[in-house]
């Protein structure tokens, strides 16, 4: 049970790492390695409101995520869509968005430190709380249940939606999905713009309970792209499904094996998933 | 385009990007001693080095060009700082090394943060004969690298020195009744992590202690519930961690919301960090840790209340003040000298005693410092040395009482 639980709360986290990554990469085709530093980012934004202002991280939220959303879009308007508009192949365009995103994430990085050079650490809902006779901390429960507000929100949207229909059309075929009429680019700045709000809230979320700091973008980067990969990209489902996973494989090898096989566990999943279905769990076959 | 040349462009930018290192030039005045030092700005190492090195050497610059200079050559020569970033990475860490040697030709060097930069670096210092007074490494290897590198000085102290001071505030406590025999003990899997733990298993067991748990957690561990549990199951007396700053604070949150029913609570690097009492006040009270200083002293205090006032901040309550002594011992050495003649500097620091910060310093022939504090606790708001190496001026430990 307390595998169960804790690994659940864990996936939650995860999840929160790699929806927006799912939705950047799978639906507006760009590759952002500054994703990490977003995640980030909306954890500074926790820190300081909090040490300077009190302001509960709960709050916060509701701050980051049209801050970020504006930011994102802009983003997309500014720096990615020249590149979307001259790269000839998915290819090309892969390697000027990994190019343009990890120069971004410099940039994310250098402003944090000038920010706030050291650890973002404050308590916040560090409470116990009792499910079914085991202790979870609070901070971990509300970032829990904000993951499942999250994830149900996009799903309901991409798969009831008119809009969401459009982007789901978009995440197949760029091609296609223009010829039908629908605005390509708008629904790419749109989804990337909503990829980078919920990436930043995750991080406001998650700064409750993991110290963060400046330059730890990149640990949050590789764990959304392994969880992305693993569920399918350009599929949501997927990506809550890896990431559940993958918590509920390290809390179980870290409570009934070792702590120190954590990494190796959720290594071992990621390439056999590579190995048997290279397109991921939800993916679809390259055509 | 394949996945491969993807690859091989993002590698190449991030090369590229490698280069463009950051230097910030303080004062331009035609003759001043010119002082480099590499520091992680960002990466890893960023924000203890924010922390510990930083601000001391904001400050000890502020104070030295305040007074007029360094005397030096006669007169008196302000300091000329001049500062790279090495993103935590040791490849581009000692190209910065090399760069200040050879093409910016500082006088002298300040050490970097962390055991493997402080050793990474020390062939390039003794090549250019810089003297490298190290603070932020902690090793059992002092005699070995002192005899290849004899520019090279220890202050911090050593991994036995440290978790000799563990092992005597444990064995203290059980001698006073505090705590029994059993000991949960987890660390970090990464260097100094997986260091301490292996001198600490012979010993602790030596000593007569039991150890129920003994786990490692790979760094960056973002849920450490199941450690914090798998500990409280095995019913121990005490708790030791030795931990790095972020699993500090998240072993320790944990063990708030399980209410991990130790005595002794020992944390290792960070629990001396002024960001650890401020996350969770008083339920810190008691709490063990790495490091601890001697707060009474009057130099002691008057270099927190200058801290405070020049950096914004408050030093952590470790090697804050021993780098501090650093700059003091390189600083008084310079002067005891006379000229930059680097060499010499070298010979005057072996050879003389330094007034500072956390009292006299020597060293010895291994060029080792003897005198340092390895074990705080947090006691009203400070965080006060319960064991130490030659100090002699530690306060007995007490049991940790809940955490409330």
């Amino acid at each position: 049970m307390d595998i169960l639980i804790s690994g659940l709360l864990l996936g939650g986290t995860y999840a929160l790492i790699a929806m927006g990554l799912n939705l950047q990469y799978g639906v507006a085709r760009i590759m952002n390695l500054a994703n990490g530093e977003m995640l980030v980012l909306g954890g500074l934004a926790a820190f300081w409101l909090f040490v300077a202002d009190g302001l509960s991280p709960i709050a916060t939220v509701f701050l980051v995520a049209p801050l970020a959303f504006a930011g994102n879009w802009l983003i997309y308007r500014l720096l990615i869509r020249p590149l979307v508009r001259r790269a000839k192949t998915q290819g090309q365009l892969d390697v000027d968005s990994i190019l343009s995103t990890f120069g971004m994430s410099f940039i994310f990085v250098g402003l944090m430190v000038t920010i706030h050079g050291e650890y973002f650490t404050y308590s916040y809902l560090a409470d116990p709380f009792s499910i079914l006779g085991t202790t979870v901390a609070v901070n971990r429960l509300v970032a829990f249940i904000a993951a499942v507000a999250i994830g149900a929100a996009i799903c309901f949207w991409l798969y009831r939606t008119q809009s969401g229909t459009a982007v789901r059309a978009v995440s197949v075929s760029t091609e296609a999905a223009g010829l039908v009429g629908i605005n390509v680019e708008r629904v790419s700045a749109f989804a990337f713009a909503i990829g980078g709000a919920v990436t930043a809230v995750g991080g406001t979320l998650i700064s409750t309970f993991i110290t963060l700091d400046a330059s730890m973008g990149v640990i949050f980067t590789m764990k959304a792209l392994i969880i992305v990969i693993m569920g399918g990209v350009g599929d949501i489902r997927g990506a809550i499904i890896a990431a559940l996973l993958l918590g509920l494989v390290e809390t179980a090898v870290a409570t009934i094996i070792d702590p120190g096989l954590t990494l190796v566990a959720a290594y071992v999943i990621f390439l056999s998933v590579l190995l048997f279905r290279p397109q991921g769990l939800f993916g679809r076959r390259a055509s | 385009m394949d996945r491969r040349s993807v690859l091989r462009a993002a590698c190449t930018w991030a090369a590229a990007a490698g280069i463009g290192a950051l230097a910030v030039t303080s004062a331009l005045a035609e003759d001043t001693v010119k002082i480099g030092v590499v520091s992680h700005k960002t990466g890893p190492l960023a924000g203890g080095e924010a922390v510990t090195h930083t601000p001391n050497i904001e400050m000890w610059v502020k104070q030295v060009n305040d007074r007029g200079g360094l005397k030096v050559d006669g007169g008196q020569k302000k300091i000329e700082l001049i500062d790279y970033d090495d993103k935590t990475n040791p490849a581009e860490h000692i190209k910065a090394v090399q760069r200040l040697a050879t093409q910016d030709k500082v006088d002298f060097m300040l050490s970097p943060y962390g055991t493997g930069f402080n050793v990474a670096a020390a062939p390039i210092y003794a090549k250019y004969g810089y003297p490298l007074i190290a603070v932020s490494a902690i090793t059992d290897k002092i005699p070995e690298l002192a005899s290849r590198f004899p520019n090279m000085f220890f202050t911090l102290g050593s991994t036995t020195g440290f978790v000799e001071g563990a092992r005597d505030t444990l064995v203290g406590l059980r001698d006073a009744g505090v705590i029994g025999n059993r000991i949960a003990m987890v660390n970090v899997a990464d260097a100094f992590g997986i260091e301490l733990a292996d001198v600490a298993r012979p010993m602790l067991t030596e000593a007569g202690f039991e150890i129920v748990y003994d786990k490692s957690y790979p760094l960056g561990t973002p849920d450490l519930s199941p450690i914090i549990k798998g500990a409280k199951a095995a019913e121990p007396d005490a708790f030791v961690a030795w931990s790095y700053p972020p699993d500090t604070f998240g072993l320790t949150e944990q063990a708030i919301i399980e209410d991990l029913d130790v005595n002794a609570y020992y944390t290792a690097v960070a629990t001396a960090f002024p960001a650890f009492s401020a996350k969770f006040g008083s339920k810190i009270e008691g709490n063990l840790g790495a490091g601890g200083v001697n707060p009474d002293t009057p130099a002691m205090q008057a270099y927190r209340e200058e801290h405070k006032a020049v950096t914004g901040k408050e030093p952590d309550y470790w090697a804050s003040a021993t780098y501090y002594a650093s700059l003091q011992i390189l600083e008084q050495a310079i002067e005891g000298v006379g000229t930059l003649d680097r060499q010499a500097v070298i010979d005057y620091i072996k050879t003389h005693t330094f007034d500072t910060v956390i009292g006299p310093v020597s060293f010895d022939e291994n060029n080792n410092s003897e005198r340092y504090w390895s074990v705080g606790q947090w006691r009203d708001g400070v965080f006060r040395a319960v064991a130490d190496t030659g100090m002699g001026d530690s306060v007995k430990p007490v049991a940790k009482d809940g955490w409330n």
